[in-house]
């Protein structure tokens, strides 16, 4: 038997640490990721999870302690979210380079200055080249089911990298929505134990973790990690297929998802809570016999390009929505990502909702519309207010 | 326990690369043979990192992890959070105590990595913390720390007409740990085996957090011959520019009281970090000294 619990994304990722029974959680609170790590802290305090709950002084220390946890054995989860993760920059790649399996959510937020509490996705798109594998939730729902997968994706021998969970700050993780919670005896049978071989730190086997790598070896351990994000979309393919069998909650190929990409010329291409708004004006629009397309990226890295090509082979016009700008370039990252490997389409990159801006419903139908009339590689700011 | 009473199982091998001379190799091959083999380390980016661990070679015959220059404490924070969780949940390591050690150097502690070891001190992690003082940021050539003493001469605090050399006194750790009000802290010299060992096993055996700052003599940094470090940690306590205690729940105890305190110039004059002094210069060291000295009942 299921539970459905009326609960924020916050408290879904919680949820769902708990359900993984995860053995370390070291946490910093930053909003609005914060509600995750006092619900975490509830648990512990109320012995419903039986874990170490490091209250550590700075999300570098968390990211370091979780890296320690890892590297020691344990299950170890922790949160995050825009400065917190900047800060834990650094130690992004380490945990990367170490190939310690630890699991974080990231509640979207926008960076300072000026500083800005609200939704953005500058916080994750500016991690893209750590090594952390890149979770994108629509959904509470899908906050629970993605930690839950982020677990036995990042625990699986092929892979051993980090995951990060995001959702869109504020707009997932302070809405409440009916979330289904698995039993936890399930949720434990699909992840399994983790029993790391590759890295542990035990007396009775001595192992040296973080050595120095010069020049001889360094190259092969960033091929190495290549090579495991390559193995890795497979793997979270499976997962969310075997977690699909298992739990009854689908959510495209677990990479990619397509919605209307049949019959439609004009489509979109965007990253996580956006797509709700977007099904909504797809349904509305199909309502009117006009047909319009999303197509939406949950793993963002590694970035399943060859799907997403395949999915778009019908499109004609191609809208690139980007939470985030890579300053001096005009482009989001997603545009960057995508748009070369679509020559035979018209691409046009839209800028929104940077630092919280409402994207409204009719903004998704003028996209639609612009996309079709707009010129080729074109980026448009969604919502500037004019001078 | 005396010497002949520690073990002969070297758990920090030799075949490292440390400098011929390298008093960072002797505080670790001490801290483990007092520490023993039910011990995880985990170590800061620095000289004894960098030193023991060029891949695929290693020098740690116990479980070691290195992450990043400022977060030993918390990466240790991290480990001890594990082996308890562990030990807990899944009943590994049975009865066994395991010790985790974090050693940093005097950068890695005092200064980039002085936010995480306050953070894990406070929080009562049961690890011991073993700051290695070399009084410079050794590994990147020699620069000053916040561990660098009054006048020293480093390539970032260099003696020069006008300015000679570091213009503020060391950073006073030891007591800044014990403000934290955690179970033991306490200094030591590789130069005095028994004693730094014994407060190694000590500081395993107590139940939280426990802080020894080592001193140790460096031949690069302080520029001396490579077969004069033994010697000169020792004239660094016979002087009391670096006295021996420990602060045991906030009980202080001096463990070494030199029979008549020798003039610190004997300890300058064969160091090249502080071969610039002229005796007024000297002398105000040698009074800096002799208030610590007089504060701490030396």
């Amino acid at each position: 038997m299921c539970e459905v619990k009326v609960i924020t994304g916050t408290s879904a990722a919680a949820e769902a640490a708990k359900l993984a029974d995860v053995d370390v959680i070291a946490a910093y609170p930053i909003t609005p990721q914060t509600t995750c790590v006092e619900k975490l802290a509830d648990f512990v305090a109320n012995g419903e999870l039986n874990a170490e709950y490091i209250k550590v002084e700075s999300e570098h220390s968390a990211m370091s302690a979780s890296i320690g946890a890892s590297a020691a054995g344990a299950r170890a989860f922790t949160a995050t979210s825009s400065q917190g993760l900047a800060l834990m920059h650094e130690v992004l790649f380490a945990a990367a380079g170490m190939r310690v399996p630890v699991v974080m959510m990231n509640a979207n937020r926008a960076l300072s200055a000026p500083i800005n509490i609200w939704n953005d996705q500058q916080d994750s798109l500016s991690q893209r080249d750590t090594g952390w594998i890149q979770l994108y939730a629509e959904d509470n729902q899908e906050v629970l089911d993605l930690v839950i997968q982020a677990f036995k994706i990042a625990e699986d021998e092929k892979v051993l990298l980090p995951v990060m969970v995001n959702l869109d700050g504020f707009i997932l993780t302070h809405t409440v929505e009916p979330v289904t919670l698995p039993k936890q005896e399930n949720v434990l049978d699909f992840i399994g134990t983790y029993e790391p071989k590759h890295a542990y730190l035990d007396p009775k086997k001595p192992m040296t973790q973080g050595a120095l790598g010069d020049p001889n070896y360094y190259m092969e351990t960033r091929y190495a990690i290549e090579t495991a994000m390559e193995n890795a979309k497979k793997v979270i393919a499976d997962v969310h297929d075997a977690f699909a069998e298992k739990f009854n909650r689908a959510y495209g190929n677990g990479l990619i998802e397509s919605y209307n990409l049949e019959k439609a010329e004009n489509v979109i291409v965007a990253m996580g809570s956006i797509c709700g708004t977007i099904k909504d004006m797809i349904d509305l629009k199909k309502k009117e016999g006009v047909e319009i397309g999303l197509l939406k990226i949950r793993c963002y890295r590694p970035l399943p390009i060859e799907m997403i090509k395949d999915a778009l082979k019908n499109a004609k016009n191609v809208a690139i929505l980007d939470k985030s700008i890579s300053l001096g370039m005009n482009k989001g990252a997603i545009y960057a990502d995508v748009a070369s490997h679509l020559k035979d389409k018209k691409t046009v990159n839209y800028i929104v909702g940077l630092g919280g801006r409402d994207i409204t419903p009719e903004d998704i139908l003028g996209i639609y519309d612009d996309v079709e009339i707009s010129e080729d590689g074109k980026t448009n700011w969604i919502g500037l207010k004019e001078e | 326990m005396t010497g002949s009473q520690f073990p002969r199982e070297e758990l920090f091998a030799p075949g490292h690369r440390g400098c011929a001379g390298c008093g960072a190799a002797i505080v670790a091959r001490l801290a483990l043979k007092a520490a023993g083999k039910n011990t995880i380390v985990a170590n800061a980016t620095g000289c004894l990192e960098v030193m023991t661990t060029p891949y695929p070679e290693t020098a740690w015959r116990v479980p070691w992890i290195h992450v990043a220059f400022e977060n030993a404490a918390a990466v240790a924070s991290g480990v001890e959070g594990a082996v308890a969780a562990l030990k807990r949940k899944r009943g590994k390591y049975g009865e066994e105590k395991v010790n985790v050690i974090a050693f940093g150097g005097d950068g890695g502690t005092a200064d980039i990595g002085f936010q995480a070891l306050s953070g894990a001190m406070e929080r009562g992690h049961d690890m011991v913390y073993i700051m290695y003082d070399n009084e410079a940021y050794m590994n990147t050539g020699v620069q000053r720390s916040g561990s660098t003493p009054l006048m020293a001469s480093t390539t970032t605090s260099p003696a020069g007409s006008l300015i000679r050399g570091e213009t503020m006194p060391k950073k006073n750790m030891p007591m800044i740990m014990a403000a934290h009000g955690i179970p033991y802290v306490a200094t030591a010299s590789i130069s005095y085996p028994e004693d730094f060992m014994n407060k190694v096993k000590k500081a395993c055996e107590i139940n939280g957090p426990a802080f020894i700052q080592v001193m140790q003599p460096c031949t690069t940094g302080w520029g001396y011959p490579a077969d004069k470090t033994i010697e000169l940690g020792r004239l660094a306590v016979e002087t009391g520019v670096w006295p021996l205690f420990e602060i045991e729940n906030g009980e202080f105890k001096l463990n070494y009281k030199p029979l008549k305190r020798k003039p610190i110039e004997e300890y300058l004059k064969v160091q090249k970090r502080y071969r610039h002094l002229n005796p007024e210069e000297i002398s105000v060291i040698q009074k800096t000294i002799d208030m610590k000295c007089d504060e701490y009942g030396l």
